[in-house]
This record gives structure tokens, C-alpha cells and sequence, in this order.
């Protein structure tokens, strides 16, 4: 969407994400999502009297990571204590970081080119979940609420943009190549629909060489889908608030996904008093050089890196391909590609085979080495599998594993011999005389009709390639 | 009342058994707890199971812990697992903590026997023990007067022979000021040399928990047993336990020790006199007296109570209604978290919240919380010029003996004024110790503090040590 009259929208994203530490922030509890409520703590988490935290090595870690691939600065950090009251934070305050983050400044680069800056990427810790039961279903109104602190003290890193996105779309491709790098820091698995990646969007509008204008907090966006469709809602909002005479207010707002509109949640006359200060429990965080380097060390490569060295071995990619390897890198299936590659298959069909089939069998891809996707596609591609058959040996191999001959024999793929082949042209050349001629004339669309009456009489067991080689042969 | 020293080397010896030094205590417990309000609960069962134990362990022939059958009052801040753990305050009425503290794994680990959880100020809030939501503990050398506080309840128990040993915290003075006004031996260890697990938090930058006893050797063998290293507090220092008990009597040979101005100022002069006599006597023992003037502990009272109304504020924030302790309901989530926090806490402890909310808000953090911070920067850097030329430094505890029931509760600044000598050493987050030396206003107690540097906890014992033998404790 684009806004008219001049008009320009400025967004900054806001991204927590959960972890993927064995255990939490501060103390050993079970670090997992999906847990029975309430059975994930410890006194520690649950913030009773006389507890204390102590900081998870791994967060620090995790956090360092995410930095460095954002090519922030790390530097000798602070805890601070944000004081408030809600009940599903149990010492009614939450330990974040301040005025001294771990990870501050940086960029990202999008697909597109563009560059989003990083303004800081700090370490906190998460809140439990409360549900509101009967009544408004909200906090305010609802007849009781449970609590569940299994997530409560579960490490997070709030990853803060600049004001630098121009459009919902670019926010989109700046949120997707975020979790791509997420994902692959191992720092989270970048989950939006369990919560384990949650944005907070600020949007403002102007005229484009205006001064920022007042900007609005959007809340609850749960996907991707909802973050795109919420800024375009939002920017539109202010745009006619304003050309009707009206002026933004400076509120949080929150993301209604089937009205598809945002509402007023809080409206922020001035700055939340957070009462800030030192967390006096803790101290501080100066990770030293050689630990940072091992971090650095054994940062694996970035999805814009993976990407481009994944494209450069396509010949002018069609936006088919932009797409699949789009979804190869994000998956991360790009070794397995490489891998096919390397063993001498066709890159077009490593990169079709591994952003269809193996995207789909996503759960069974332990079962699967690369050296059996590699053989698999060779025989493909040297006429010993048809396309179905390859494609039923991969699901085969996802779903239990295993050697894909053996597979491709188990299931009774032998290679379809070139006399049955023929002879099987050769009815068919009788049976369609008319398409026959017009081929033979030189009307090279009816080699898929004869390739489709092979595949229905052999049930799909013949290779197109072969098919067509008799085809020509009896031209 | 026997030593813990001696019940432990006796117990080990089999010359008495756990039970018996148990059953002992117990009765004087019995005996006064009505009249001095000492004990909020006793764990008997607990405690005979415990002292049983050590029996048994005794019987096969193993060794035994040194504070073997020793029984130990508990302040009742610190968790112990299934104990009733209140703080002296309503809101955490029901609760049972549990897990045990640190310092209780470490006490029974050593042989200890825990026999229960005593009185103090609500949250330890206060200097008189008066502030309690379950009434005041009385001075057992008089009970027309307090026993000081915050750990009154810990320091009562002691001078009434029930334990011959007690554990306190210390935020501001809450171990040494309560040990000076019932005569005992008190220490604010240094900061993060005991570990805070287990311990309800009033102002984590202050607090420290130490040992309260009626002899210096009682003390280091205490602090011995819970200082250390604890992975479980991120504040605790890095190193094992420091050797206390041998170093007891190493004496003050050599010693430099300054009588600082700031440290006496405004004590009644009974106490300004017995700080006196005591410099001689460190200085008849071979240590050399100077004279120190310290200004900036003068401004040691109002950083204090920014700083720790301030973490205060936040601390008791958890007390909310929604997981543990009292809940008073209302309509919704907000009015019962208010509610329960108006019923729940006392009126000092609201005072208090209420303050360090105020120091911690927005526009005024940085006249009132910020400025305190850098008062308390000033504050370590003095201390350090003046261990630059002395060893040690002594004043008054306290500036007076104990005090009559109600002599300052309705003027909150006259109590605050109690902590005035003790507060610079929390600040600064060094030790020290008060040990009792001479007696003042009706032949009550006084006693002298001395101060040490971090981790100076061993001179310091052996300082209090030469005044204890001086004083005709030999």
C-alpha cells in the first residue's frame, strides 16, 4: 500500500525474542514452551521472599550473538529494575536493561537493498501468562484470572530499529530477515504463533521532508500477515485524522485481527514511570574479549550471505527461484541444495526439490543426509526415478529414512526399460493418429500430451526425458 | 547459659548430648518467651529431630560439625523450608517458605539446631523492635525497655540465655545496635561475604545477615560456618570462608586504630566514655591511637534512608496478594493488590515505601536517589583515606544504652538517629563489630563499635576480643 497526497510513512519495530536457552534467565528451571501450567518454577522465578537471580551464561551468549550479526557494539552492560505492578510478573518489577544495554547501534540489511539501522539490543526477562476467564475476557472485567509462570524469567532480547522503514512491506522483509538471523544464531526459533517472536510497531506519517509526527504503538501483532496489514491500518488512520483537522495522540494501540482495525489501549500523556534503577542483585555484565570472540568464533553464516552464495549458483534466477530460495535460506535447507549441487545435479531442480519436498517434511529432516538427497535427485535426473517416483522416495526418506535405492526398490520404481517404453510409444502413435501428425509436424506442445498418456498408462513410473527421446526417435 | 563453643566441643565429646543442650534451651524459652515476646514460633519438633540426629551421629563416631548441638535463634527474615516465615508483618501471614535460606543449610550442615524464628521490626524497619505487627519484644535485662532492633527479637533471645546464639541482618545497624543495647556481641559482616539466599530483602545493597552472641569466640565460629562463596547470590564474593576462630586471639599488637570524631558525636556521655576507655585499653594492648575526623559519615543518615527506602520500594512490591500471604479481596486485580498492601503493611513500612517511590520518580530521581549514590561514592572513598592511616576505627555502636518502650515512636527522625554510627559501614559495604564494653544509665550495657575495611572480618574479631578481656570477659 502507498499513502497519497505526499504523505509518508515512518516505522520502527520492536522485537522480543524468546531464548532458546536450556533453562531460564536466572535461575534452573525448564526453559519450554507447552509445559503444564505452573510447573516450571522455582522459587526464583516465581520471585518469592528471599530469592535471587543469577544470570544464565547462555543468555549472555545468545544475546552477544544476535548483536554481533546485527554488527552492534558490545559493551560492559547494566541491570535495571522497571517497577511495575501486574500479577503476572511475580515480583511486581521486571529485570531489564537501561541506560546500558549489551548490544547498542547496528543494521541490518533487507533483500531489497535497503539498510533499517539498530538502535539496541538488550537482554530482559519474560513475564508468565495470565488468561482471563468470563466476563470482558480483559484484565478489567473479567470474572477471574489464572496465572501461569512456566514462561515467566525466560530470557528475551528486545531488538529496537530506527525510525528508518518507509513501508508495511519493508517491514515485513525487515521482520523476516530479523528471525532469519534469529534462527540462525540458534538464539531463537523464531516462533511468532507461540509467542517466542512478538512486535510492537511504532508508526507515524508525514509530509515526506517534514520532522517525525507523533507516533502510535501498535500491540498484539501476532504474524507477519497481522504486522502488515496493522501499519497499513494504522498510517491510513493518522492520514485522514489529519487531513480531517484532527492531530495524532500519542497512545498504544492494539491490533484487532478479524476488525481489522486498531483501537486505543492506553493513552501515554506522559512517559510511564518505570522507576528505574540499578538492579542491586546482580552485577554487572562485562563479557571479556576472548569470550566474546569464541562467541564470535562460532557465529555461523547470515541469511543475506547464505543467500547470495545459494543465488550465485543459479543462472539468472527466474522470481520462481527468488522465491524458493527465499524459503530455502529461511528454512534452512541451503546446505542440502549445495550438497545436490556439488554431486552433479541440475541447481533449478536441488532448489525445487528442497523448497517443495523438503519444506514439507520439515519435522522428518534429521532423517534425511544430504548425501541421500544428492542420490535421490541424481536418479532423477538421470531418468532412473520419474519426478512422482523422486518425489515419493524423498517423502519416504523424510517420514522414516533409509538408503533411496533400496527405497526405489522397496517401492517397485525399476526403471522402466526402454522396450516397454517403446512398445508403449508405439500404442500410442497407433491409438491418437491425428496428434501424432501434428507433432511429427513440428508442434513440439503434443510431447506433453504423449508424456501425459505414458505417465496415466505406466502410472507415472516412465521419465518424461524418455519418453520424449522415443518420441523424436519415431519422428 | 553454656558458650556454643563449649556445647559444641562438649556434644562432640559426648560430656552432654544435642537433647540435652536442646531441652535446656527450650525451657528457657518456656520461661520468658510470654514476657519478652522472643520467639514468634518455635520449632520443637524440628529442633528435637535435629538435635537427635546429631546424637546419632555422635553415637557412630563421626564428626560432628562446629556448632555441633549448638541451639541458634532465627531471625524470622530468613526461610526456613516449612516454617512460618512472617517478617513481623501481616502480609505474609499463612506463608511457609518452601526452601531453607543458604544460611541455614550452612548452620545445620555445621551440627546447628534451629529452635525457631524470632521477633523484629516488620521487614526489619526500624531500631527497637517496637514496629512489629506482633507486638514488641521486651530488653531482657529490662524489660521496661527496648532490646533495639531491627534483629531485637535475635538479640533477646541471646541475652535471655533461651539460645547461646542468634543470626540477624544488618541493613543499617540492625545487628550491631540491638547487640549494644542487650550487651552482646554483634557483627555486620562485610558485603557479599555471607550469602543473602534465603533472605527477605529490605534494601539488597545493604543487607548482610551475621551472627549476634554473647562472646567474641561464639561469633567468629558462627560466621566461620555461613560465610563462603554461594553460586546462588550473584553479590557473594568469589572466595571460601576466611579463618575467623584461629585468628581470635591475634590481639591488636602493632594495630592502628583511629577513634573517629563523626562516630561519637551526640552519644550521651556515658557511651562517649566507654569508647574512651577502650582506646586505652587497645592501646595498653599494643595498638597505636590517632584521632580521625570523617565528615562525610555525617551525611551517612539521609543517603541512607534514600537508598534503602528506594530498593525497599521495589523489594516489598512483590507483596502484592496474587500468589502468596494475605489477600484482602476487592472488585477487580488493582483494588485487591491495594487492599491487601494497605492491610498488610505497617505504618512504618508504608513510610518507607512511600519514600523510596518518591526518590525513585521521574523528576526526582536525580536530587533525591541520584544525589544519595554519589554520597555514598563519597562515602567508600572516604572510609579508604582513612585505611590509609589506620587499621582499624572505633566509636560508639549506638548513642545511648537501651531506651523506654515508646521514647521515639512518635518521631520517626529521633529512631533513625539510632543507626547514625552504624549506617557508613552498609554504605560502604565493609564490616564490623560491636562488642559490649562497660555499662552506662542504670548499669544497662554499652556498646563500642569497631570498623574495619572489607573483608577485615578477623582483625576485627581479634580487636573486640582485647576489649572483652578487658572489660573482665576473659
Amino acid at each position: 500500500m502507498t499513502l497519497e497526497n505526499g504523505w509518508e510513512m515512518v516505522v520502527g519495530l520492536e522485537v522480543h525474542t524468546e531464548l532458546k536457552t536450556a533453562t531460564k534467565m536466572f535461575c534452573g528451571c525448564a526453559n519450554s514452551f507447552g509445559s503444564e501450567p505452573n510447573t516450571n518454577v522455582c522459587p526464583v522465578c516465581l520471585g518469592l521472599p528471599g530469592s535471587l537471580p543469577v544470570l544464565n551464561e547462555r543468555a549472555i551468549e545468545l544475546a552477544m550473538a544476535i548483536g554481533m550479526a546485527l554488527h552492534s557494539r558490545i559493551a560492559p552492560s547494566t541491570f535495571h529494575r522497571k517497577n511495575y505492578f501486574y500479577p503476572d510478573m511475580p515480583k511486581d518489577f521486571q529485570i531489564s536493561q537501561y541506560d546500558l544495554p549489551i548490544n547498542s547501534g547496528g543494521y541490518l540489511d533487507l533483500p531489497d537493498g535497503s539498510r533499517v539501522s539498530i538502535e539496541r539490543a538488550h537482554l530482559e526477562e519474560d513475564t508468565g501468562k495470565s488468561t482471563h476467564l468470563g466476563g470482558s475476557g480483559r484484565i478489567h472485567g473479567a470474572d477471574r484470572s489464572l496465572v501461569d509462570y512456566n514462561r515467566s524469567g525466560v530470557p528475551l532480547v528486545e531488538i529496537v530499529s530506527g525510525p528508518d522503514i518507509r513501508s508495511s512491506a519493508q517491514a515485513r522483509a525487515y521482520a523476516m530477515e530479523l528471525r532469519g538471523i534469529l534462527i540462525a544464531t540458534g538464539a531463537s526459533d523464531g516462533r511468532m504463533e507461540e509467542g517466542s517472536m512478538r512486535i510492537d510497531a511504532n508508526v507515524s506519517v508525514r509530509q515526506s521532508a517534514d520532522p517525525f509526527g507523533t507516533r502510535c504503538e501498535i500491540k498484539n501483532l501476532n504474524s507477519l500477515r497481522s504486522l502488515q496489514r496493522a501499519i497499513d491500518y494504522e498510517a491510513q488512520r493518522q492520514v485522514e485524522l489529519i487531513e480531517a483537522g484532527g492531530t495524532v495522540r500519542q497512545e498504544t494501540r492494539h491490533w484487532d485481527e478479524i476488525l481489522a482495525v486498531t483501537s486505543t489501549m492506553r493513552i501515554k500523556e506522559e512517559a510511564d514511570d518505570y522507576r528505574y534503577f540499578r538492579e542491586p542483585d546482580l552485577v554487572d555484565l562485562a563479557p571479556d574479549q576472548a569470550w566474546q570472540d569464541r562467541v564470535r568464533g562460532e557465529l555461523p553464516a547470515m541469511p543475506a550471505e547464505r543467500r547470495a552464495k545459494l543465488s550465485s549458483r543459479l543462472n539468472e534466477p527466474s522470481d520462481a527461484q527468488v522465491g524458493a530460495v527465499e524459503v530455502v535460506i529461511d528454512l534452512g535447507l541451503d546446505p542440502f541444495v549445495h550438497a545436490a549441487i556439488d554431486h552433479g545435479v541440475d541447481p533449478s531442480l536441488a532448489l525445487a526439490r528442497a523448497a517443495n519436498e523438503l519444506a514439507a517434511g520439515l519435522d522428518g529432516i534429521t532423517r534425511l543426509s544430504h548425501e541421500a538427497f544428492s542420490v535421490t535427485l541424481s536418479m532423477e535426473q538421470g531418468g532412473e526415478l520419474s519426478a512422482t517416483q523422486a518425489k515419493t522416495v524423498l517423502g519416504e526418506l523424510l517420514a522414516r529414512g533409509g538408503d533411496p535405492k533400496a527405497v526405489a526398490a522397496a517401492k517397485g520404481f525399476e526403471q522402466l526399460s526402454s522396450d516397454t517404453l517403446g512398445a508403449t510409444v508405439a500404442e500410442l502413435i497407433v491409438q491418437y493418429p491425428d496428434e501424432w501428425a501434428r507433432y511429427r509436424d513440428g508442434d513440439e506442445k503434443l510431447a506433453q500430451f504423449f508424456i501425459g498418456q505414458v505417465m496415466k498408462l505406466t502410472k507415472g513410473q516412465a521419465n518424461g526425458k524418455a519418453v520424449v527421446g522415443e518420441l523424436q526417435a519415431r519422428r | 547459659m553454656k558458650s556454643a563453643a563449649q556445647i559444641a566441643r562438649e556434644v562432640q565429646s559426648g560430656a552432654t548430648s544435642a537433647s540435652v543442650e536442646l531441652e535446656a534451651s527450650l525451657a528457657a524459652v518456656r520461661a520468658r518467651n510470654e514476657e519478652l515476646n522472643v520467639f514468634l514460633h518455635v520449632d520443637e519438633e524440628g529442633a528435637r529431630a535435629a538435635a537427635s540426629r546429631i546424637d546419632d551421629r555422635v553415637a557412630r563416631g563421626e564428626t560432628v560439625g562446629p556448632l555441633a548441638g549448638v541451639p541458634i535463634a532465627i531471625k524470622d527474615n530468613l526461610c526456613q523450608a516449612g516454617i512460618p516465615t512472617t517478617c513481623s508483618s501481616r502480609i505474609l501471614e499463612g506463608w511457609r517458605p518452601p526452601y531453607n535460606a543458604t544460611v541455614i543449610d550452612r548452620l545445620v550442615e555445621a551440627g546447628a539446631v534451629p529452635v525457631g524464628k524470632t521477633n523484629l521490626d516488620e521487614f526489619a524497619m526500624g531500631s527497637s523492635t517496637e514496629n512489629s505487627a506482633f507486638g514488641p519484644t521486651r530488653n531482657p535485662l529490662d524489660i521496661t525497655r527496648v532490646p533495639g532492633g531491627s534483629s531485637g527479637g535475635s538479640a533477646a533471645a541471646v541475652a535471655a540465655d533461651m539460645t547461646p546464639i542468634a543470626l540477624g541482618s544488618d541493613t543499617g545497624g540492625s545487628i550491631r545496635q540491638p547487640a549494644a543495647l542487650c550487651g552482646l556481641v554483634g557483627v555486620k559482616p562485610s558485603y557479599g561475604l555471607v550469602s543473602r539466599y534465603g533472605l527477605i530483602a529490605f534494601a539488597s545493597s545493604l543487607d548482610q545477615i551475621g551472627p549476634l552472641s554473647k562472646t567474641v569466640l561464639d561469633s567468629a565460629i558462627l560466621l566461620e560456618v555461613i560465610a563462603g562463596h554461594d553460586p546462588m547470590d550473584s553479590t557473594s564474593l568469589p572466595e571460601p570462608s576466611p579463618s575467623l576462630v584461629a585468628h581470635v586471639d591475634d590481639g591488636v599488637a602493632g594495630k592502628r586504630v583511629a577513634l573517629v570524631r563523626e562516630l561519637v558525636e551526640g552519644a550521651d556521655p556515658d557511651v562517649v566514655a566507654s569508647v574512651e576507655r577502650a582506646t586505652v585499653a587497645l592501646k595498653d594492648a599494643g595498638a597505636t591511637i590517632i584521632e580521625l575526623s570523617i565528615p562525610e559519615f555525617r551525611l551517612g543518615l539521609s543517603a541512607y534512608y534514600l537508598i534503602a527506602p528506594a530498593e525497599a520500594s521495589s523489594n516489598l512490591a512483590r507483596f502484592d496478594g496474587v500468589r502468596y500471604g494475605l489477600r484482602v479481596d476487592a472488585d477487580d486485580v488493582t483494588a485487591m493488590m491495594e487492599a491487601t498492601r494497605t492491610a498488610g503493611f505497617g505504618a512504618e513500612v508504608k513510610r518507607r515505601i512511600m519514600l523510596g517511590t518518591y526518590a525513585l520518580s521521574a523528576g526526582y530521581f536525580d536530587a533525591y536517589y541520584g544525589q544519595a549514590l554519589k554520597v555514598r561514592t563519597q562515602m567508600i572513598d572516604a572510609f579508604h583515606r582513612a585505611y590509609q592511616q589506620a587499621d582499624l576505627l572505633i566509636g560508639a555502636t549506638a548513642p545511648s544504652v537501651a531506651f523506654e518502650f515508646g521514647a521515639k515512636t512518635s518521631n520517626p527522625m529521633a529512631m533513625y538517629l539510632s543507626d547514625v554510627f552504624t549506617i557508613p559501614t552498609n554504605l560502604a559495604g565493609e564490616a564490623a563489630v560491636s562488642v559490649p564494653f562497660g555499662t552506662g544509665e542504670a548499669g544497662l550495657p554499652i556498646g563500642v563499635q569497631l570498623l574495619g575495611p572489607g573483608r577485615s572480618e578477623a582483625q576485627l574479631l581479634a580487636a573486640a576480643r582485647v576489649l572483652e578481656i578487658a572489660d573482665g570477659r576473659p
